[in-house]
């Protein structure tokens, strides 16, 4: 039987792509919480309309995935983060975009909403409202001798903001909270009713590092509503810049980390490979992070001669010099005193939670969009997906370092087989409104990306779905036990993105 | 005639050692950055930061208390006072003969007393927490620099760090196990002091992770550059020290004519020229422990250091 079968769901509706898409009523509903809190289902999404949620589940069984839509009339649906913490911060988000009630959320606070937009539920009734600053109550931790410490949203580096409330035991951290919102630039109220090209683009700018990944995933779900056939040079070339976005990424991040345990001498080494990187693209490309480069249809920048050179030019390179870097980190016993054994995240966590990325993969959880959900090219790719069971800072380094060498092996398949051909495919008009999904891996994990297309093109209505919805909470839980000095450590283990989560 | 050279050779030194506190810092953090395959900032960059930090104004909280304001200026004179009665280039210091090691181990210990007091005045968590590491820190180091001072005065006789340096400049002390491990345990505590990787990182931005940093964080304008100039001079002083008890050339003695002391001058800036890249390539080469790890890591300098005692007087009840 089908998800969908199973929560005794209507006939599904013709326009959605390429997962079925139908009405479920409460039972329903409450089925699939139950499926959700017992694991046997993974939760991929929840987002909200004006008047109905929406949820898109996974079966890890049999791979199927499905959305479930629950209308709610009354203003109000059931709460599934009653059963599966992981909906907790989606639900309280779709309240403060929406004002739709998710009846028995334990947590009745606000969480993107700051009290600071000037209007209530932006997406939903929209009342304007004077700004006020919200008394915010964290959650209490309480015992002898704790005491807190706050920190942000402001950060001394030149990150994101996000406030961090660590309530401490001398050095031990017994409770964090985080607190995010911060740079919530109201993306999907932004593309309600702008038309595809200027939709991508602001997907494309949803969180700057990942930004390939994000216009790939917005194009994925655009053609599959509108069964557009990307040319497979298109295709080909699409995967080639989300495999470069991806080991730019973890290079920086590989550096990074052991700068945080001051070991700044990697941080060097990885700069210089990560700037390689960079230049490559834009020599490629014509833009170092190679933004506004993936459109629906296609892609807009093609890969000559000189091009093909430089790239190859830059793999050899980082195949020489990534082992020895690696073992550096290896060999250089007191960082690995820092990373071996910090941070450790449960595995049964990241399971519960669908927790995508390296963060999952170095706890056990075996997916990767790519491997998993084989969108087109990777199902003609030859590749391997790293897995580790430990959870700790070390193995989420490993996992990077695997990931860098999977991507380069990828890149020169990619060169190997690359068609002449078209890069872009003309984008048809319907004559009524469409839906797509897609999953897209990026470099932190999968991206989802749910759509309805109007009848001439526009969009009525988009979600993006950043990774980091279901890894923030998880650091949350990581960090408990360890000590206060070594949080910047585990943070950037995780890397989450702050302007991908808030939107 | 004696009086008025020790005067002026105690004045020159503390000229001196102010002047190039500031150059030393900007000489370490130039080699790490070269070692980094950085270009780096200029090895003046640090007295263009004190003459900045100078003409800003003062950022004060509204609850900081006078102890607040006085902090900077005391951990600034006692750690100046203290780079003083080390001797760089030159035995027979005039405040020598008042103060001992004891003396400049306590002047170190007030100034980081004041500093610690001054972190929690202002009630920042920041300040709190950098207070309490420093502490911890400081009452690990104090003793090991102690066992340290003990293995030296055992075989000099004296406290007297003038003494001290004579003895090893012109009385052929020769190796001695003792001395290799009072030294070993003079770095490792130096190290710890001045807060430097594997302890602490001077350059980090992580307010979480800072020791030295995160007490002075709510400081700003001259009280910082006072701050910033007493944790260079503190640098220079252990530089001074390890080079005037462990490799005491060129020291000018008491009775040495008044030209050797160009030459004697040039012999300390070269062990500081020599000191400062060895600095570097060690905290370039290891990263930060972790805060529970630095017992471990002071606990061996103070086994060091009672080590040495111990076998000198093994050595000597032979």
């Amino acid at each position: 039987m089908t998800i969908l079968e199973r929560c005794g769901a209507q006939a599904p509706t013709q326009e959605s792509r390429p997962w079925p898409r139908a009405v479920v009523d409460a039972d329903g509903w409450r089925f699939a919480a139950s499926q959700l809190a017992e694991g046997l289902w993974e939760l991929l999404a929840l987002w909200a309309e004006a008047y109905v949620v929406h949820s898109a589940v996974r079966d890890p069984a049999s791979g199927e995935i499905a959305v479930l839509s629950l209308p709610c009339a009354h203003g109000g649906y059931t709460a599934l983060a009653q059963w599966h913490p992981p909906a907790m911060r989606l639900e309280r988000t779709i309240r403060d975009l929406f004002g739709l009630e998710p009846i028995g959320l334990p947590d009745a606070r606000p969480w993107l909403d700051h009290g600071r937009w000037g209007v209530k539920h932006p997406l939903g009734t929209a009342q304007s409202t004077a700004p006020e600053p919200p008394g915010y109550q964290f959650l209490p931790a309480e015992g002898e001798g704790l005491h807190q410490i706050g920190v942000g949203p402001v950060h001394a580096g030149i990150i994101e903001p996000g406030f961090f409330l660590f309530t401490a035991n001398g050095e031990t951290i017994v409770r964090l909270e985080e607190r995010l919102g911060y740079v919530h630039k109201g993306i999907e109220g932004l593309m309600v009713d702008s038309d595809l090209d200027r939709a991508i683009q602001l997907a494309g700018r949803t969180s700057g590092d990942s930004t390939v990944a994000y216009a790939y995933a917005f194009a994925a779900a655009a053609e599959a509503a509108l069964e557009i056939d990307v040319p497979p040079r298109a295709i080909l070339l699409r995967a080639l810049m989300a495999e470069l976005e991806r080991i730019a990424n973890h290079l920086g991040d590989f550096g990074a980390i052991c700068n945080d345990a001051s070991f700044a001498v990697m941080h060097a080494q990885c700069g210089i490979l990560r700037e390689r990187v960079l230049r490559a693209a834009n020599a490629c490309f014509g833009h170092r992070l190679m933004r506004d480069r993936i459109v629906v249809g296609g892609v807009t920048a093609d890969l000559n001669k000189d091009g093909r050179a430089v790239l190859r030019g830059l793999l050899g390179e980082i195949t020489r010099r990534l082992p020895r870097l690696a073992e550096l980190y290896d060999k250089t016993a007191s960082l690995q005193d820092r990373t071996v054994g910090a941070g450790v995240l449960n595995p049964a966590l990241a399971s519960q939670y669908a927790c995508g990325g390296y963060i999952g993969r170095a706890s056990g959880r075996n997916f990767d969009a790519r491997k998993v959900i084989r969108y087109a090219p990777y199902d003609q790719l030859v590749f391997e997906v790293p897995v580790l069971a430990q959870g700790d800072v070390n193995a989420r380094v490993w996992i990077r370092i695997r990931e860098i060498e999977q991507s380069v092996a990828i890149i020169r398949q990619i060169l190997d087989r690359l068609p002449e051909g078209e890069l872009r495919a003309a984008v048809s008009q319907t004559d009524t409104s469409r839906e797509g999904a897609a999953a897209v891996e990026g470099f932190r994990g999968d991206i989802f990306v749910w759509m309805r297309i109007s009848a001439v093109g526009a969009i009525e209505r988009c979600h993006l779905r950043d990774p980091s919805w279901f890894q923030w909470p998880l650091l949350e839980a990581a960090i408990g036990g360890n000590i206060v000095a070594d949080f910047p450590l585990c943070n950037k283990s995780f890397n989450c993105s702050y302007s991908g989560h808030d939107l | 005639m004696e009086l008025m050279r020790d005067l002026a050779v105690q004045g020159v030194q503390m000229a001196l050692v102010l002047a190039l506190a500031p150059l030393l810092t900007g000489i370490v953090r130039k080699c790490r950055a070269h070692f980094q395959r950085r270009q780096g900032a200029s090895v003046v960059q640090p007295y263009r930061d004190l003459a900045r930090l100078l003409r800003k104004d003062v950022v004060l909280a509204e609850n900081a208390s006078w102890l607040f304001r006085a902090a900077p200026y005391l951990v600034f004179a006692s750690t100046w006072v203290a780079a003083a009665l080390v001797p760089t280039f030159a035995v027979g210091l005039m405040f020598s003969w008042s103060a001992d090691l004891i003396a400049i181990i306590a002047l170190l210990g007030s100034a980081r007393f004041f500093l610690a007091l001054a972190g929690l005045d202002v009630g920042t968590s920041f300040g709190g927490i950098g207070s309490s590491r420093e502490v911890m820190i400081a009452s690990l180091a104090e003793p090991a620099m102690i066992m340290t001072v003990f293995t030296l005065a055992l075989i000099a006789g004296s406290t007297q760090l003038s003494t001290i340096a004579e003895t090893m400049t012109f009385a052929h002390v020769g190796l001695r196990v003792s001395l290799g491990l009072a030294l070993v345990a003079l770095i490792l505590v130096a190290v710890a002091e001045n807060g430097r990787i594997p302890i602490d990182n001077p350059s980090t931005h992580l307010e979480l992770t800072m020791v030295h940093e995160a007490m002075v964080l709510e400081y700003s304008g001259r009280h910082l550059a006072m701050i910033e100039l007493a944790a260079q001079l503190k640098l220079l002083l252990y530089f001074s020290l390890t080079g005037c008890v462990f490799a005491p050339f060129g020291l000018v003695g008491p009775e040495s004519p008044p030209w050797v002391y160009g030459t004697a001058i040039a012999a300390y800036a070269s062990k500081l020229a020599i000191g400062a890249p060895l600095l570097a390539l060690f905290e370039t080469t290891t990263a930060k422990m972790r805060v529970f790890r630095v017992p471990g890591f002071l606990g061996a300098a103070l086994m060091l250091g009672f080590l040495g005692t111990l076998l000198l007087f093994v050595s000597r009840s032979l």
